[in-house]
């Protein structure tokens, strides 16, 4: 393959649309453990850290440590709703079940089928989100109607961390291959993203490498938003965010191509 | 009438990391044709059939397949072919009957066109009657007649098979080898990759024998056989054989060595089976010709890994 072929900008079509049909038929089969699955690690979190924690530590800037978290674990369970499905499932449909290889026997191309599998961990991180929202939203944390608008953000949010998850799954070697991408990658992020605590505790130094996380543009709308205020600079946040996603969903065509096609 | 090839092959180049895969395919497929693609591992017969898919770039030649050139309109292409590949990729998190109609989406064929079809194919697979069945509960025939059903699902005018039967017991094999008989006789066009030679021999109309990346030779089994090799085989084995090879060399015009086994090859095996007959520590064998000592000749006899 010639590396015109190997960087061309993806040919998308419509068609990536029977991918993701056929991740949901699977997902419809499971639906509801995979959103308690979805659900409980983040919601433990939330109770035990909001509750227990936020007790010891009061409030945070005018909230509680309940609300505060809230908005950062919206931010985080969508970030990790992406990333198991563009890791694991799509590395599994790829490489172990070669459902890959089979969709692109009929006329699909593999810009289709990544397409596909990026709408549709999408669409998983979207799920994760909406739940979140309204657990938050059952007790009492969310303010509507500004709340509503963490919707698209998860959306994008998932797009942004899809991409990175796709990308990295080019490179995988085998399963043990994401634990580095989720030890070394994904939870420093947590950490350095304002998820837990305000960013500004961080040292100056710290702080200025951390905007450059996806994880801290989405914490930074998420946030607010479920608070019911604007947040401070949205239009820079989704640019950051749509960036990411653009660029990281490029890098996932390119690195798939070379890595089946070539 | 001349009819257009359902699949020209010209000149077909390919290299993996700079090793060449490929160097100089060629080789054209009639309308309606069984077409056999033989040779030992690596040869480059799955190779050829990505390639002729579009699913990845030759280094050179030209292909066209149902007269659309491929890479460049590979998607139009493949939406009039079915494939079957090498590998089972059944999805396992599906019934015999959502298999069916997830891929048919793939052509973008809707749900009631795919439900149409659905008994015609089942039936077809032997599946019928097991549309809500479960991927794992399938035999390994099963599953194969599957996914040949699946790559009817478009009704298409060409079939590529890569290995269509490996891994089969013998009655598996022999449904799947009557179903592709129907096929051709439906005036399908069929491609298949093989290294069973007794397959070849009984589906193909034409084959080619590909080694280390080349067409060594091609024609219709009989006329290979015919062609290329003496009509009688016999062959030898047991203490002695080495004395005996002495007198065999003069009676037969080739003897081939592999392990303890002597292969006779003549036109005319009466010399040999008197001489056999009376040296009684020697088993022998003796049978006519057939495709696959063709291809030991023709690739050798040393192994492929």
């Amino acid at each position: 393959m010639t590396n015109a072929r190997l960087f061309a900008p993806p040919a998308l079509s419509l068609r990536f649309v029977a991918v993701w049909r056929r991740n949901f038929l699977v997902w419809r089969k499971l639906a509801l453990p995979s959103i308690l699955g979805n659900l409980a690690d983040p919601l433990i979190m939330l109770f035990g850290l909001g509750y227990g924690l936020g007790a010891v530590l009061g409030g945070i800037g005018g909230t509680s440590y309940f609300a505060f978290l809230a908005g950062g674990f919206a931010a985080s369970a969508t970030m990790y709703a992406a990333t198991f499905e563009s890791l694991f499932s799509a590395f599994s449909r790829m490489h172990v079940q070669r459902t890959w290889e089979a969709i692109v026997n009929a006329p699909m191309t593999l810009e289709d089928v990544l397409a596909g599998e990026w709408a549709w961990a999408a669409t998983k991180a979207l799920v994760a989100g909406l739940s979140m929202l309204v657990v938050v939203a059952a007790f009492g944390y969310a303010r509507f109607p500004l709340a509503l608008a963490v919707v698209p953000v998860v959306l994008l949010v998932g797009l942004a961390f899809a991409g990175l998850g796709l990308a990295f799954n080019a490179l995988a070697t085998g399963y043990d291959f994401f634990s580095y991408y989720l030890t070394l990658v994904l939870t420093p992020m947590m950490m350095l993203s304002g998820v837990f605590f305000p960013v500004a505790r961080l040292p100056s130094a710290v702080q200025a490498a951390a905007q450059v996380l996806p994880l801290y543009h989405a914490v930074a709308l998420a946030r607010p938003l479920l608070l019911g205020r604007l947040p401070q600079h949205p239009a820079l946040h989704l640019a950051i965010l749509a960036a990411y996603a653009i660029v990281a969903f490029y890098a996932a065509v390119v690195l798939t191509r070379r890595r089946l096609m070539t | 009438m001349t009819c257009a090839p359902a699949l020209a092959v010209h000149g077909l180049r390919k290299a993996y990391a700079g090793a060449e895969v490929l160097r100089g395919v060629d080789f054209e497929v009639l309308p309606g044709e069984c077409f056999g693609l033989l040779g030992p591992n690596g040869a480059g017969k799955t190779t050829t059939l990505k390639l002729c898919l579009g699913l990845t770039d030759p280094d050179a030649g030209e292909i066209r397949l149902l007269e659309h050139a491929v890479p460049a309109d590979a998607r139009r292409a493949r939406s009039r072919v079915g494939v079957v590949p090498q590998f089972d990729n059944l999805d396992p998190d599906f019934t015999v009957a959502e298999n069916l109609l997830v891929y048919g989406r793939y052509f973008g064929l809707r749900a009631p066109e795919i439900a149409a079809r659905m008994p015609r194919l089942l039936e077809f697979a032997g599946l019928a009657g097991r549309a809500g069945a479960k991927i794992q509960a399938l035999s390994g025939g099963m599953k194969r007649r599957l996914t040949l059903a699946r790559a009817l699902v478009n009704d298409p005018q060409l079939l590529f098979m890569d290995e269509p039967t490996t891994g089969l017991d013998p009655q598996a094999r022999h449904l799947i080898w009557d179903r592709l008989r129907q096929l051709t006789l439906e005036g399908k066009t069929l491609v298949l990759t093989t290294h069973f030679m007794e397959e070849a021999e009984r589906l193909c109309g034409r084959l080619a024998i590909m080694d280390r990346g080349r067409i060594v030779v091609e024609g219709s089994p009989r006329a290979l056989i015919a062609g290329q090799i003496e009509s009688q085989v016999v062959e030898v084995h047991g203490a002695g054989l080495e004395d005996w090879l002495h007198v065999a060399g003069r009676l037969a015009p080739r003897v081939e060595r592999a392990g303890d086994t002597a292969f006779c090859y003549a036109e005319d095996a009466a010399p040999l089976l008197d001489s056999l007959r009376t040296q009684g520590r020697l088993a022998y064998l003796h049978r006519p010709a057939n495709l696959e000592d063709v291809f030991l000749k023709l690739t050798g006899r040393d192994l492929r890994d």
